[in-house]
């Protein structure tokens, strides 16, 4: 295990940060921190850097217990959401800042600052200063000068949060396939739950201080091990007893399943590919929201007032609506 | 947070930059008849307040050319007292750029009982008419002084006099800027591995470099035309404890305007100088951004 | 506003090293002599009489001290009063309006603040002064006499202080914008109704801000008036003047009295200033 948390607890005066936090990460994982914000993943993120102290529990990193040692001892990378970077040092003299720190010979820091300049593709910016770099480019910089002194573990604290679509996106597909080059153990803060399905190995989720689960993309998405997770993951709507996601809905012109719900389509937009229905049904007062594709609406042949009956399709992950164990149920 | 009194002079501080609002650019209105004339009046005003006098001192440094005028600034007597202007400016100055900025440094970031207190200390020899702050001094350090300490009459006593009414320049321009610095970027340089005095040097002091060059500039200019503060403290002593500006008096009460205007055109020159310097001083940071 | 982040908060003996530095340094050089200021303000007279706030009194009203700050009064009203129109004058002249030269007449209003307050003396007497001026003999012809006189001591007084308001002015100018403006000449204002009715209430902070730092400046002003004018008892002398007088002429209870009040007009200027700022920025 390369990062190992236990117990970890942490207050700012009456609000409770963190609550009792266990969870390891594995040597050369990419992990994402999911949850809302102010759910306390950004303070986690900060007590294994050592920005933060925890007021309960500990922190191993490497297998050494790091809970008391200063962020200058840590060895680890931090990349901020807002870059962070030394204004008044060129590209090149960021990126050497940490092993200028460690005072390594001028020609292994020019070696490592050129290799590292070269992978985040910012070479031919070497000698400009930050302020004539992009977004995009600065937090390439920041990840850059992270990763020069080796550490053994790279935090990044919602680090695509301040670019835009595009720019945020191409990252994060580059972080991946960074990651896959330079394989060291890495977590990353996000609060988009598409960045975290996309890019990490394993997605830890956060919420209000505790960890609601932990699991692989998949199985966070599948089999999500409570409404809050499900619904942090995704759009869901409830049919009867049930959450479940909007395209795991049956649309049937005629009552032929058994137990399925009739009801009156209310609303039917058409978004691109696919038709979005808003159905009105009996005993339950919010309107279910159903996705089917437009082929499939079109063979329905269906209309404002049309009457539809409602099921589960086979396979759909659902959770129980006021599911007090909290369980996955996964229906068949 | 900082209730200031003191807006210290150079530029003001918007309009070095290339102005945001871009009215200033594109939306300008023409003159009308009424605001030609308020331009005229105000003009006017203008030249005889300030323009016309000013004008009236360089002509009549200029008068007897410039071999006079180099005559005048080269004798002995006024030369010392240049000299020891200068000498005493740069003193304080130097003093003020690490005082100032330790000052500014505690106020910002330090917490402690009485501290807001401090905070407005800082604004009082700004505040004080510079004849009372000569005063408020030689109450302490005078020829009465509780502690048997006088400087009347010493370079050291005008070296107290120039370092109090400075007090305010370099503390003043810095605190703003620590204010400002984002605390992720010490927190980078932390676990980059940097102790917390490197991340001081190397980080922090950096940025805090203009501002300490822009309040040290203002110090210097003000240092070097003090006038008011040093009047019941130097004795006026010529070689030992005359400075410029009191050398103009001097001048002027010998009936030697030209000396005087001399003098006083040195003076312009360092402060436009200063101007100057802080405008490229404010550029340079923009551009930095 | 304590910060938050942990980094910035740990303290180490550096830290305490330098705030008892920072103290006693502020103690000494500042604090201390401002107490002694006091202390010799509200001393007896003579050993034996009665010191505090009666004798403090005493020495202020001695005619010459009352015509002395009677002056001071005066000269600082017309200087501040005329650098008030002048600057929002000129201000608006600067941000609003394109002429030719606007660039160089708003570093040159800044340049006031950066001359010596002698040079400043000097130049008025190099200009105006009867015999030694380049206007001198002019101005004496129609009957005029400015230096020596009161207009010459509010001249000086103006000349120093003039960039105050301008300054807190200017950016404010600048950050409103013209669109507000703008609205209202559309709505049918004229160039008179819009400035008292939009442009103005969103200045007055500032005005008043600037009014404030002149008053204080000129109150205090010593160096360009001392220069200007014939500086005796009853004839030309202010406050800043008077204490300068007494001070050399041995009767130091009076210097400290009057320069007591300086301060004291000082501090209030401070304290204003400090509740403006709260209610422009609340």
């Amino acid at each position: 295990m390369s990062i190992d948390v236990r117990g970890v607890g942490k207050r700012y005066g009456d609000f409770v940060a963190l609550d009792d936090i266990n969870v390891s990460l594995p040597t050369g994982q990419l992990t994402a921190l999911l949850g809302p914000s102010g759910g306390g993943k950004s303070t986690l993120l900060r007590i294994i850097a050592g920005l933060e102290t925890a007021d309960t529990g500990t922190v191993d990193i490497e297998g050494v217990d790091a809970t008391r040692l200063p962020p200058q001892k840590r060895n680890v990378g931090f990349v901020f959401q807002h870059y962070a970077v030394f204004k008044h040092m060129t590209v090149a003299k960021n990126v050497a800042f940490g092993l200028e720190i460690r005072k390594r010979p001028k020609a292994e820091v020019k070696a490592k600052v050129a290799e590292l300049l070269e992978l985040v593709h910012l070479s031919q910016f070497a000698h400009r200063l930050p302020s004539q770099l992009s977004g995009g480019q600065r937090q390439r910089l920041a990840l850059a000068r992270a990763l020069a002194v080796e550490p053994s573990v790279l935090l990044l604290d919602e680090p695509f949060g301040a670019l835009d679509a595009k720019v945020r996106k191409e990252l994060r597909d580059w972080l991946r396939r960074l990651h896959d080059e330079v394989h060291v153990t890495t977590v990353f803060v996000t609060h988009d739950q598409e960045e975290a399905l996309e890019v990490a190995d394993e997605i830890v989720v956060i919420n209000e201080g505790r960890i609601e689960q932990i699991g692989s993309p998949d199985e966070l998405y599948d089999e999500p091990a409570n409404d809050f997770v499900m619904g942090f993951l995704g759009a869901v709507t409830r049919l009867g007893p049930l959450a479940l996601r909007p395209h795991d809905i049956e649309v049937a012109v005629e009552p032929g399943v058994v137990g399925s719900t009739p009801g009156v389509v209310q609303r039917a937009l058409r978004v691109g590919f696919e038709v979005r229905l808003t159905v009105d049904v009996e005993g339950q007062e919010e309107p279910v929201l159903v996705v089917l594709s437009r082929t499939h609406a079109r063979a329905l042949d269906l209309e404002l007032g049309s009457r539809v009956w409602l099921s589960p399709t086979t396979g759909a992950t659902t959770v129980p609506v006021l599911g007090v164990p909290r369980e996955a149920v996964v229906s068949a | 947070m900082t209730d200031t009194l003191v807006t210290p002079p150079g530029p003001a501080p918007t309009r070095g930059r290339p102005s945001g609002t871009a009215k200033s650019s594109g939306g300008l209105f023409r003159l009308t008849p009424t605001s030609g004339l308020g331009l005229g009046v105000a003009l006017v005003w203008f030249s005889v307040l300030v323009l016309l006098p000013l004008a009236a001192v360089v002509g009549a440094a200029a008068e007897g050319g410039f071999g006079r005028f180099w005559d005048t600034l080269t004798d002995a007597q006024t030369f010392a007292a240049l000299r020891l202007t200068v000498v005493e400016a740069l003193l304080v100055t130097l003093v003020n750029a690490v005082v100032g900025t330790v000052v500014a440094w505690v106020l910002v970031r330090d917490q402690f009982p009485g501290k807001r207190v401090l905070d407005v200390v800082i604004d009082i020899p700004f505040a004080l008419p510079t004849i009372v702050a000569g005063l408020v001094l030689l109450s302490l350090w005078g020829p009465e002084s509780p502690v048997g300490v006088n400087i009347v009459n010493t370079r050291q006593g005008i070296f107290l006099a120039l370092l109090f009414v400075t007090l305010p320049f370099v503390v003043r321009t810095v605190q703003p800027v620590l204010l400002e610095l984002d605390a992720d970027v010490e927190e980078a340089a932390a676990s980059l591995g940097a102790s917390r005095l490197t991340t001081f040097r190397r980080v922090i002091l950096p940025s805090l470099v203009p501002a300490i060059a822009a309040g040290s500039s203002l110090g210097f200019a003000r240092a070097i035309s003090e006038f008011g503060s040093l009047v019941l403290i130097s004795g006026n002593t010529p070689y030992e404890t005359e400075v410029a500006s009191l050398k103009i008096l001097k001048f002027l009460e010998g009936d030697n305007q030209a000396g005087a205007a001399a003098v006083a055109v040195l003076l312009l020159i360092v402060a436009v100088l200063t101007i100057v310097v802080l405008d490229i001083l404010s550029r340079r940071v923009a551009r930095r951004g | 506003m304590a910060d938050t982040r942990q980094i910035r908060s740990r303290r180490g003996p550096v830290a305490y090293v330098l705030r008892t530095f920072v103290i006693v340094y502020l103690a000494v050089l500042v604090i201390w002599p401002l107490y002694e200021v006091g202390k010799q303000t509200f001393a007896p007279t003579k050993s034996g009489a009665e010191g505090g706030f009666s004798a403090f009194l005493d020495r202020l009203s001695d005619p010459s001290v009352t015509y002395a700050f009677s002056l001071t009064g005066t000269v600082a009203f017309w200087a501040v009063l005329i650098n008030t129109l002048f600057g929002v004058g000129i201000s608006l002249l600067i941000v609003r309006y394109q002429f030719p030269g606007r660039r160089v007449l708003s570093v040159l209003v800044d340049l006031p603040m950066s001359v010596s307050p002698v040079v400043v003396g000097l130049a008025l007497v190099l200009a105006y002064s009867t015999g030694k001026g380049w206007f001198g003999e002019a101005l004496e012809s129609v009957g005029f006499y400015v230096i020596g006189t009161t207009p010459g001591l509010v001249m000086a007084t103006a000349f120093v202080s003039l960039p105050l308001v301008i300054r807190e002015i200017v950016p404010v100018l600048e950050e409103i914008g013209t669109d507000a403006e703008m609205a209202a000449s559309s709505l049918g204002a004229n160039g008179w109704q819009t400035f008292r009715r939009i442009t103005l209430p969103s200045i007055k902070w500032a005005v008043v801000y600037g009014v404030v730092l002149s008053m204080a400046r000129s109150l205090g002003e010593f160096g360009a008036v001392k220069i200007v004018s014939p500086g005796a008892e009853l004839r030309g002398e202010t406050a800043t003047l008077l204490i300068q007088n007494r001070y050399n002429n041995y009767e130091e209870p009076t210097a400290y009295a009057a320069a007591f009040v300086l301060v004291l007009a000082s501090v209030l200027a401070l304290v204003v200033v400090s509740l403006i700022r709260k209610e422009d920025h609340p």
